[in-house]
């Protein structure tokens, strides 16, 4: 069994491993290595639609990863205070966010908002003194709020999981010093739940980076950078695209190692 | 006392409210909005066309192909990565040495989290000409053709999903309560029949909200049969790439997603009751 098991991770981790080495591949080809060389890093920075697209979705994944832990982490607090049965309706409704596939999240938000533009700029239009009314578009805004419609799910449930793990004790203790309710959020429960809204900062974050499917629908004209590989990959595969690839590959995995460690944290013993 | 109540109230309100903004407008809304329009028609220049007509579901079999693809394959793949993934799960819950545990938990964890895109492309790259057929031209295998075929599609899925797989199963084997399988051996049990009659029976709703999550995400998958199946092997997500973003039929498309939906909801209470039949025991959580 063992062996099984060392196949298995070689098999996870083998394909990964060839696409950094070719990276660094002197020359073209998948089927043999000619020397080390970094020239396909400094061809895929030096290329403005690539960078353009890096910093959309670096400002999108932020974004959207932000608004997740702020909203989810509120969702989570709040939900400790609900009956049962609104938490099981909210809980489903997360579930769903959750499990819902991609391409399902993506065509459904298309046809929402674009129903939803529909109605709402000519409203603008006649209320705007000027000639140049604003119009809303598919765009940052519409991507920023499908990915997070997920990542606030996620961020909810891995806050929720802390919260109920959270030592009580604590939070009568400090009211019975006569600490308001703000300073024992402050100082007990915050504290207790960060390393949970860090992870799920973090998760989120990654999430969409590397999202492509949700992306792909709600963009509008925009290019996110799994737009922008999918693309290039279809017209051919090239070194190129290996750079790239070890860059994102290397990014995620370090984002998740430390989501991993900010959850394995343990609570800081009284 | 009341002013109090009142204030809590308030607060939870506040707590809640942007998540729930949130909810409805991104998930609730949109639902409904495409369950509207799989009822209408597509207007001449494409997009949606208000009526009230069951056309678009009758029209479901124009997109066979797509539905037959992707029944067979996604069950078969989802089959394929619980067999690959049990006998993983069961030596990092059961056999491996408990410091090495999380380390190669973590291992799991981190592929699922790296961008499928990317690891799909790795794939491509292996498969393709000038990959694993290059390297067998030179030992005189020539013509042989890897990608673009249903095995590299399945090969995608389970190098994509064995993670999800592994993690649910992981889990339930490692709430296992080790007392049962001394017990079972006490009883005279072999080690197989203990195996089947209490390992496996008690990893069933592991292996089931496994199978099920697997299942369900790739029904809606898209870049796995794309990148590898090449348009030769075309799932419900090419089909409804297809329809939104090339053809702009709305409405059928909306059809085929609402479908979808129904298929998964349908793969989630038949998931559900078998494992809660089989184990008597509850459904793992999803996360």
């Amino acid at each position: 069994m063992r062996a099984f098991v060392v196949a298995v991770f070689a098999f996870l981790y083998l394909p990964i491993a060839l696409v950094v080495l070719f990276s660094f591949n002197a020359g073209q080809h998948a089927s043999e290595f000619t020397g080390f060389s970094v020239q396909w890093y400094g061809k895929a920075l030096s290329n403005p639609f690539l960078v353009e697209a890096l910093k959309n979705s670096l400002f999108i994944a932020t974004t959207s990863a932000l608004l997740a832990a702020f909203c989810g982490t509120a969702a989570a607090l709040g939900l400790q205070r609900v009956g049962a049965r609104t938490r099981a309706l909210f809980d489903a409704l997360l579930g769903a966010a959750i499990v819902v596939p991609g391409v399902v999240i993506g065509i459904s938000t298309l046809v929402a908002l674009v129903q939803l533009f529909a109605v709402v700029n000519p409203f603008l239009a006649s209320l705007w003194p000027t000639d140049q009314p604003p119009r809303l578009a598919l765009g940052y805004g519409s991507i920023i709020a499908a990915h997070g419609l997920f990542s606030m799910a996620l961020v909810t449930m891995i806050v929720g999981t802390r919260l109920s793990s959270l030592d009580r004790n604590l939070v009568e203790a400090s009211g019975d010093l006569y600490a308001t309710p703000l300073t024992t959020f402050r100082s007990i429960v915050l504290p207790q739940i960060m390393p949970a809204v860090i992870a799920g900062f973090l998760l989120a974050f990654t999430f969409s980076f590397d999202d492509f499917i949700i992306a792909f629908f709600v963009a509008g004209a925009q290019t996110t950078l799994p737009i922008y590989v999918f693309a290039s990959i279809r017209r051919g595969v090239t070194p190129e695209i290996n750079a790239i690839a070890t860059i994102v590959l290397a990014a995620s995995v370090l984002l998740v190692l430390l989501a991993q460690w900010q959850l394995g944290r343990r609570k800081p013993s009284p | 006392m009341r002013g109090s109540l009142l204030r809590k109230n308030i607060l939870t309100a506040l707590l809640l409210a942007p998540a729930t903004l949130w909810l409805v407008v991104f998930l609730v809304l949109p639902f409904i909005a495409i369950a509207i329009f799989s009822v209408g028609e597509r207007a001449p220049e494409g997009g949606y066309q208000a009526a009230l007509t069951f056309a678009q579901y009758a029209n479901l079999p124009a997109r066979a192909t797509a539905f037959w693809n992707t029944m067979v394959l996604a069950p078969v793949g989802a089959l394929a990565c619980l067999f690959v993934a049990y006998p993983v799960a069961y030596y990092l819950a059961l056999r491996a040495p408990q410091r090495w545990r999380l380390i190669l938990l973590a291992l799991i964890v981190i592929p699922f989290w790296t961008s499928l895109l990317m690891r799909t492309y790795a794939w491509m790259y292996i498969l393709g000409g000038r990959g694993i057929p290059a390297l067998l031209a030179y030992v005189g295998i020539e013509d042989l053709r890897l990608i673009n075929t249903p095995g590299a599609v399945l090969l995608g899925i389970v190098y994509g999903y064995l993670p999800l797989m592994i993690l649910p199963i992981y889990v339930s084997l490692e709430r296992l309560d080790r007392r049962l399988l001394e017990a079972s051996a006490d009883l005279g049990a072999t080690p197989l029949s203990t195996f089947i009659g209490v390992t496996l029976r008690l990893s069933l709703p592991g292996v089931m909200t496994g199978f099920s999550l697997v299942m369900i995400l790739l029904l809606g998958e898209y870049l796995i049969p794309t990148l590898l199946g090449g348009g030769k092997v075309f799932f419900i997500g090419n089909a409804l790439v297809d329809l939104f973003l090339q053809s702009r039929n709305w409405p059928f498309g909306s059809a085929i997603a609402i479908t979808l939906v129904l298929v998964s909801v349908v793969v989630l209470i038949v998931a559900n009751r078998i494992s809660t039949r089989l184990s008597g025991a509850r459904r793992v959580d999803l996360i």
